[in-house]
């Protein structure tokens, strides 16, 4: 069912009502007293801090500091999770005695959330970057085996038999023709593994880390700073949603290529 | 006939216990300080089951933990799909309401955790709020999509035949849209389980992610390991039983669906 659609003088005008009404509520209920201004501080004391936290360390380091830290773990577990997970999921869409001892395994893996990983993430690697990672992979891996495990599976049979025909082995069949054919839902795959890996980031440096902007949060938790919480909160959104953007493009400049509906 | 299928899987899994027993008890390989043996898992599970451990036995734990997830997704329910409904519906609620969102949006359910500790503390009201944000998003997206895929003439066939605006709402907008609301439940299940057991390992006072927590601080290999175990079988099963409420409630669309 589609509504009617608005006219777009109106749409902006609903859509400005709707951000200033949020916005609004959120300034009155801290600037009348509503709520404890410790505990909700007003829109413009959290966009203060997030510009005070630019330069000005919290927790050891500055706002860009803590987030370049999470970004290097974030690229190390996602690079990690695409290097082992595309792959298997290829060999796994070709070789079906792969697919049949594998998928139990996964299946089974796949039910625990990635940050229960967490205590053994601590256990071996203390609060380095070897805990993160791990979690990240965890978090990561699922969508870049599946998809590329689906797009190998669906490849047309045509091609297939065409390429079998002329007598292609294993690794050029899987190199040449289930790589290419796959690449769409590889690449579909590796933008939601980039969402869930930055879920776990924030989730592992909750726990285990000594520096990032999850570790920040935690340490201004503690210390009643509920602007620097915010301000954490909005850099991580604001990073994600870059990532988002970036892949979304790419997928869509890909798509357009292969001539795929986009 | 059981299949090649499932004799390879369980094949499989058996090599991998197998596994498990070689490099731990077998060779020492793995030192029991970094990963727990099978009998070090099965002492853990006996100790969890029968005297407890971190103030509670296994079955309070995991209720606890099930007690939370359910009230956080029943609560994300009784707010998102209304509201994802009346955008459907309705543009300007849809214009009003979309900006909130693509602020909102983008940061994770797990980012919220610090925030909700400092407001609700550490007990279950905490919880459920960061799992009230992890099943609130899709319930809202999908409540949405799935009335603006409803097909118009259905609509405009009750209009005609005088449905009152209430009846239009709960007898054919809501079980049309059903079908993918189910969908975005079924993917919101999974966050929530990891957004609880994140919530529960950052600060609480019982629940599985509380295990995890003290078998961590306890350096307790074995312990940590039925934390995870039970993680995934309480995943498992919470997925299963909305599969069958799903069954029950849309027998007309899942039976065709098979």
């Amino acid at each position: 069912m589609q509504p009617i659609p608005l006219r777009m003088s109106e749409k902006w005008a609903w859509g400005a009502l709707g951000l200033f009404g949020f916005i609004g509520l959120w300034a009155a209920l801290s600037a009348f007293g509503i709520v404890p201004r410790q505990f909700l501080p007003s829109p413009i004391d959290v966009l203060a801090r997030f510009v005070h936290l630019l330069t000005n360390p919290f927790a050891g380091a500055t706002l860009p500091q803590h987030l370049a830290s999470s970004f290097q773990r974030y690229a190390y577990g996602v690079l990690l999770a695409a290097f082992i997970g595309v792959p298997l999921g290829l060999l796994m869409g070709w070789f079906r005695w792969l697919d049949d001892v594998v998928t139990p395994l996964f299946d089974g893996l796949r039910f625990i959330a990635p940050i229960a990983w967490v205590p053994f993430a601590a256990l071996w690697f203390g609060v380095g970057i070897g805990g993160p990672i791990l979690i990240i992979f965890a978090g990561a891996f699922p969508p870049c085996l599946i998809n590329a495990y689906r797009g190998a599976r669906f490849v047309e049979p045509r091609l297939i038999e065409a390429a079998r025909m002329l007598g292609t082995g294993h690794l050029r069949m899987i190199l040449e023709i289930l790589l290419p054919a796959a690449t769409p839902s590889i690449v579909s795959g590796l933008r939601v593994s980039a969402g869930l890996g930055w879920q776990s980031l924030v989730g592992a440096e909750l726990i285990v880390a000594a520096a990032g902007v999850g570790f920040m949060m935690v340490q201004a938790q503690a210390n009643v700073a509920t602007p620097t919480v915010m301000a954490g909160m909005a850099a991580i959104g604001l990073v994600g949603m870059a990532i988002d953007v970036m892949l979304r493009q790419g997928e869509a400049w890909l798509r357009r290529r292969r001539g795929l509906q986009v | 006939m059981i299949g090649r299928r499932v004799w390879v899987g369980l094949g499989s899994v058996a090599a991998v216990l197998l596994l498990w027993f070689g490099l731990t008890t077998a060779t020492g390989f793995v030192s029991p300080g970094r990963f727990p043996s099978p009998a070090d898992f099965w002492l853990s599970l006996n100790q969890i089951a029968t005297r407890g451990y971190a103030g509670g036995g296994l079955a309070a734990h995991a209720l606890q933990s099930v007690k939370l997830v359910v009230m956080g997704f029943v609560v994300a329910i009784a707010t998102g799909v209304p509201l994802g409904l009346w955008m459907g519906w309705d543009r300007r609620a849809e214009a009003a309401i979309n900006p909130i969102f693509l602020i909102i949006r983008p940061i994770p359910p797990l980012a919220w955790i610090p925030l909700a500790i400092l407001w609700l503390g550490l007990g279950d009201g905490a919880k459920i709020m960061v799992i009230w944000f992890a099943a609130f998003v899709p319930s809202v997206i999908n409540s949405f999509a799935g009335v603006r895929n409803i097909d118009r003439p259905i609509i405009e066939a009750a209009q005609m035949l005088g449905t009152p605006r209430w009846r239009l709402i709960t007898e054919v907008i809501a079980p049309a849209a059903a079908p993918m609301i189910f969908t975005g439940l079924r993917l919101s299940l999974q966050a929530s389980w990891t957004t609880l057991v994140a919530a529960e390992l950052v600060g609480a006072l019982a629940g599985i992610g509380f295990v995890l927590n003290m078998a961590q601080q306890d350096i307790y290999p074995g312990m940590i390991l039925v934390g995870m175990v039970t993680v995934g079988v309480l995943g498992w099963a919470t997925t299963y039983v909305l599969g069958l409420v799903e069954r029950r409630a849309l027998a007309w669309n899942v039976a065709g669906r098979d």
